[in-house]
């Protein structure tokens, strides 16, 4: 990193920070400030001591299709500028993001993901986790040690407008198939109860959490770190980087020890991400 | 009281039990540790359960009584229901007790825009120099509990009670910035400058929206509010740390109502 952001001693601290669910926009997202977007996502970042940004980009964000229902057309443009993104830029790694609902397109997009470097699949809400629609992905997952960021929603008790919202009971089911897959539960504190997740997931060994998202309720990272233990717990930012830094700040007030911070902080995120090769100041870390 | 770092006042903190989940450790001690550590000097401090409770009397009891070994750095703020008989008697008794500011929790209550006691109460406030703070959410929407159905307070509801000519200082907790950006607008100068926002529910990048509202409205409207005990404390910090440096505000954040100290 070259910005002036970083000739300053990054906000959440000097040790490696990895952000396994960020988001881009392409100028197909429909915002006219989309590049500003990115910009200002990695520019925080710099300024928070994010080292990489592990990111994807869902379809057109509703332009073109629905943001949790994308056409097989906006999800190819979204993956190939994603993997750009990712190729011009050593910070950013990229997802591969499928809707399940056209199987074979989701596994030609995984693949050629792999081909061009991609380091985890993303599942967003196309879908509940538990359809058997979801299982040739999670397989081929497997074998390509890919693990999949899920979109849930933390106890869903009923539907929501625009998605097929998963909980973590619903993704547990997947898992269960899945033994050989990691799965990485998204943002628990993006909406719903994630007091629920914990009892949900705290038994499947194969599904960790990510703490992202806007809620910043007190008790939710102690909660999360005593039912799954700091090894399944990592730390995100998803469309939120402030939140995200205050979730850092929290860590530094609670009682863990100077290894748990680091699992949570991007440990956890190098054992997850086989595929990927996070640098932080030059080195290539190595968990 | 020590010399503040960060904020001159947490004008959104509570004590006492959350209804609807388990709060760690939502003790008077325990927030004057948390203060001194993030660099905040006082604390207007209202009593969690009174939300939800009919009569708010008893919930002011309990709170005086509890912050009563801190009152050099936590100050209460009594619930007062504008709607319940003789509640001149109950702002009194609390302003008699050292209350520096008054929370009413309109949705709760079913205090609509333009409900005659809203004024009322703004009015009270001003004459005994006391702030009126309103809680416009203490949890998304998303999350909340299937028994607590009262949803968010509506913009009109705010600009009634700053449009009212009372004289009184406003402070809103809660607010994201659709809303701050539909209250602002939606006042003209001399009642602008009456109302104070604390920013804690305000997004910072990638979306920005809190340096947005920065260069539009200037810093001056906004305010230090944890919501401790149910959110961190640190939001607010992260927030001006993440914001565009040419209008980021200067520290130590204002007490809304220095003026009259």
């Amino acid at each position: 990193m070259t910005t002036a952001a970083s000739q300053t001693p990054p906000l959440g601290g000097d040790e490696p920070l990895i952000d396994p669910h960020a988001h881009f926009h392409t100028p197909a997202s429909g915002r006219a400030d989309w590049a500003r977007y990115n910009a200002s996502r990695l520019g925080a970042g710099d300024q928070m001591g994010v080292c990489a940004h592990v990111a994807s980009i869902l379809g057109s964000w509703g332009q073109t299709s629905p943001t949790y229902f994308p056409s097989p057309h906006d999800v190819t443009h979204a993956n190939a500028f994603m993997r750009d993104l990712a190729r011009d830029d050593a910070r950013v790694h990229a997802y591969v993001a499928v809707n399940p609902n056209h199987p074979s397109h989701a596994l030609a997009e995984i693949a050629e993901g792999v081909a061009h470097g991609a380091v985890g699949v993303k599942l967003a809400a196309s879908r509940r986790a538990d359809d058997a629609l979801l299982d040739d992905i999670a397989a081929l997952a497997a074998q390509e040690q890919l693990p999949i960021l899920h979109h849930i929603w933390q106890d869903r008790r009923r539907d929501w407008p625009n998605q097929d919202a998963s909980d973590g009971v619903e993704l547990a089911r997947l898992a269960m198939r899945h033994p050989r897959t990691r799965f990485l539960l998204a943002h628990i504190g993006g909406g719903g109860d994630w007091a629920h997740t914990m009892h949900a997931v705290r038994d499947v060994e194969n599904i960790v959490v990510d703490l992202s998202g806007s809620g910043i309720d007190r008790g939710m990272i102690d909660a999360a770190v005593a039912a799954l233990g700091a090894s399944r717990v990592l730390w995100a930012a998803d469309l939120t980087l402030c939140t995200g830094l205050t979730k850092l700040w929290a860590l530094d007030a609670m009682t863990l020890s100077a290894e748990e911070r680091a699992d949570i902080r991007w440990r956890n995120a190098v054992r997850l991400f086989p595929r990927a090769r996070f640098v932080h100041r030059g080195e290539v870390l190595t968990a | 009281m020590s010399a503040p770092s960060f904020a001159a006042v947490d004008v959104s903190a509570w004590i006492g039990p959350y209804p609807f989940r388990e709060v760690p450790h939502p003790e008077p001690e325990v927030l004057v540790r948390v203060l001194a550590r993030e660099g905040v000097a006082r604390a207007w401090v209202g009593w969690l359960p009174s939300a939800w409770q009919r009569d708010p009397a008893p919930g002011n009891d309990r709170l005086i009584d509890a912050l009563a070994p801190y009152r050099e750095v936590l100050e209460p703020a009594v619930a007062i229901r504008p709607d319940w008989p003789h509640w001149e008697r109950e702002l009194d008794r609390g302003v008699a007790a050292g209350a520096t500011s008054v929370r009413v929790y309109p949705a709760q209550w079913g205090l609509g825009a333009g409900h005659p006691g809203l004024t009322r109460l703004a009015a009270a406030c001003a004459e005994r120099h006391v702030a009126l703070h309103i809680t416009v959410r203490v949890e998304d929407l998303r999350q909340r509990h299937a028994h607590d159905v009262a949803g968010d307070v509506p913009a009109a509801t705010l600009r009634a009670v700053a449009r009212a000519g009372t004289g009184a200082t406003v402070v809103i907790s809660g607010a994201g910035r659709e809303l701050i950006e539909e209250v602002w607008w939606g006042l003209t100068a001399q009642e602008q400058a009456r109302v104070h926002f604390d920013f804690g529910w305000v997004w910072g990048p990638p979306e920005d929206h809190f340096s947005v509202l920065l260069h539009a409205m200037g810093s001056a409207p906004f305010v230090y509010g944890s919501q401790w005990p149910l959110r961190l404390v640190q939001q607010s910090r992260a927030l001006v740390s993440l914001a565009d440096a040419t209008v980021r505000p200067s520290l130590p954040l204002p007490d809304p109502t220095r003026h009259r100290r």
